[in-house]
């Protein structure tokens, strides 16, 4: 039998209440250890394919399946345990410090009543050193820059131990540095062996991220495949509607337009 | 939190118990018999009547003080976490509205009979939230969070109407009296026979949320963030609502309206603890107890008469308030 890829969506469709359907047959594969990106312009429903592999939103009709298993047929911790995410923005009212707020990533390793213990802080302690920011470690989570709000989102679904991690735009309103950290931290993640899958409005970021591409497109058509076979000027052009010429140097895509 | 500052807050936890009991026993010993002040803890075993007041009215007015205290408190720190609302008292989702309107509607129906008046409010209090609950079902915008508020202020004003009317409507030398007394809370009238069935109650409500003190954490972020960390939060924030709830319907409808107690221990817990539910949710419980045991001793101790226990809270309340939101943070 075929080893089951990460996450496999089978004709898969979605509607908002009433609307027309926002997601129609859609049927896609992310392979084990590789790391997805779902590109296309602002509005075409990229959040709401990451919210339907979360298990967040439910399909109208078709099938998803976690590694093998039918995402909604697992209990709520073992799905906590095998996939995070990472959201687009988390509102903070409460002055956490960020050692307590990372730890929440330890839920669904503990029992419904139990606190973090002396291993869930050092799992935490780890991710926030991976992250970078572990010199933070008791400053109030409310007083973090942009940038180190997002490390410490990804210390957070670090913590929680994941093999598939779901990423909402990670990249977004990051200056070059955090960017060049998250970058260097997802592409660690990978070389472990490890899964990722990301939305992302911007083809630059989507090529210097990801192996393989989930492209939407504004009608709602969307076809999947590598990087190398779908990072062309011709699928770019038609997914945001101006012309966009690709080159590729050293291996790596850019874009120009 | 490092290891060394956890032991800090674990000892912090314990001396605040210790000196929670410490005041109870002083508190039990204060009173306006045989003179105002203190008494002799030898008269109550050479003076019968001493020891009938001590026995009698003090241990359990005394008790369901701190017990009422830690009601509202332990409530209003959990509906604070869970509502992402630094902002939310225990009662807004109808619960005190609906429970004085109850109270009042049993003052003009039985007289001032009180099992009359404390089953009417438990009874509306509970039908406060579970209005609220189904308005909120019924909105069509919004997240939960969102419509819950709005539809507990629905509610509450809805109530608070109702009770304008009665009040209207009252015969303004004898039950209009009896229903402003009731708004204003207070425990004059408390004796074991109250005690015996408000402590159960509160008492499981207040274990359940106690329990779920470092769960009830992951309900501050946003929805699909605690449904990807493993949880079902509509379920979970189900079960604290109404265990919360349950437990202040209990105590409210003993003590009448008992305002800002439930709003304002919270941030000082916060404060003192950090935003962890881990810690400032006991903490909650015990800085409230005191909270409520020093409202209720002021409130019988200070004049002859008796001072309306929400007018101390209230006062108390808003004078911390000010002394919190003014000063930096004790943890900084």
């Amino acid at each position: 039998m075929k080893d089951p890829a990460a996450l496999t969506f089978s004709k898969v469709s979605f509607t908002h209440g009433g609307d027309a359907p926002r997601i129609r047959n859609c049927s896609f594969e992310v392979p084990k250890g590789s790391i997805t990106a779902i590109l296309g312009p602002n509005g075409a429903g990229k959040t709401t394919l990451l919210h339907l592999a979360l298990g967040w939103l439910h399909p109208a009709t078709g099938r998803i399946s976690l590694f093998g298993t039918d995402l909604h047929a697992l209990t709520p911790r073992l799905r906590g345990k095998t996939q995070s995410l990472l959201p687009q923005k988390e509102p903070t009212g409460f002055e956490y410090t960020v050692l307590e707020y990372v730890l929440l990533g330890r839920a669904p390793h503990l029992k419904p009543l139990a606190a973090p213990g002396e291993r869930d802080i050092r799992i935490a302690t780890n991710a926030l050193s991976q992250t970078t920011i572990l010199p933070l470690e008791y400053q109030s989570i409310s007083r973090l820059s942009g940038g180190e709000t997002q490390l410490l989102l990804l210390a957070r679904s670090l913590t929680q131990e994941p093999k598939l991690l779901l990423l909402d735009e990670p990249m977004n309103h990051l200056d070059l540095k955090h960017r060049k950290e998250i970058l260097e931290l997802l592409l660690d993640w990978r070389a472990e062996g490890k899964t990722a899958l990301l939305t992302t409005h911007d083809p630059e970021t989507a090529a210097l991220l990801a192996d393989r591409l989930i492209l939407i497109f504004p009608g709602g058509g969307m076809i999947s495949g590598t990087l190398a076979e779908l990072f062309t000027g011709e699928h770019l052009s038609e997914l945001y509607g101006l012309p966009i010429r690709t080159f590729a140097q050293d291996g790596r895509f850019f874009v120009d337009y | 939190m490092s290891t060394l500052t956890r032991h800090r807050t674990g000892l912090l936890l314990t001396l605040l118990s210790a000196a929670l009991v410490a005041a109870a026993v002083v508190a039990l010993l204060l009173g306006r018999y045989p003179k105002p002040g203190f008494t002799n803890p030898l008269a109550l075993f050479s003076d019968p009547l001493a020891g009938q007041i001590f026995f009698r009215l003090r241990l359990p007015r005394v008790l369901l003080s701190i017990l009422l205290g830690m009601t509202l408190a332990t409530s209003g720190a959990v509906f604070q976490l869970i509502f992402s609302n630094p902002l939310v008292e225990p009662g807004f989702l109808g619960v005190t509205q609906g429970a004085a309107f109850g109270a009042v509607l049993a003052i003009l129906l039985f007289g001032g009979s009180l099992p009359a008046i404390q089953l009417s409010a438990a009874l509306c209090g509970l039908a406060g939230l579970g209005l609220a609950y189904l308005l909120a079902r019924r909105i069509r915008f919004g997240g939960w969070i969102l419509r819950l508020i709005l539809s507990g202020l629905a509610v509450s004003a809805l109530f608070t109407a109702g009770i304008g009317i009665f009040k209207y409507a009252a015969d303004p030398l004898t039950q209009l009296p009896e229903i402003t007394f009731w708004l204003l809370g207070g425990l004059s009238h408390i004796s074991w026979g109250e005690l015996l069935w408000v402590f159960p109650v509160a008492s499981i409500g207040l274990a359940l949320l106690v329990m779920f003190r470092w769960r009830v954490n992951l309900f501050t972020l946003s929805d699909e963030t605690a449904f990807a960390l493993g949880t079902s939060p509509e379920r979970v924030r189900l079960v604290l609502i109404l265990a919360a709830t349950l437990a202040v319907a209990a105590v409210i409808s003993v003590s009448g309206i008992v305002l800002w107690l439930g709003l304002i221990v919270p941030h000082l817990s916060r404060r003192i603890f950090g935003a962890d539910g881990r810690y400032s949710v006991p903490g909650s419980l015990l800085i409230g107890g005191g909270f409520g045991l020093l409202c209720d001793t002021l409130a019988r101790m200070l004049l002859p008469g008796e001072i309306p226990l929400g007018i101390l809270s209230s006062l108390l309340g808003a004078i911390l308030f000010a002394v919190i939101l003014t000063r930096r943070g004790f943890r900084q």
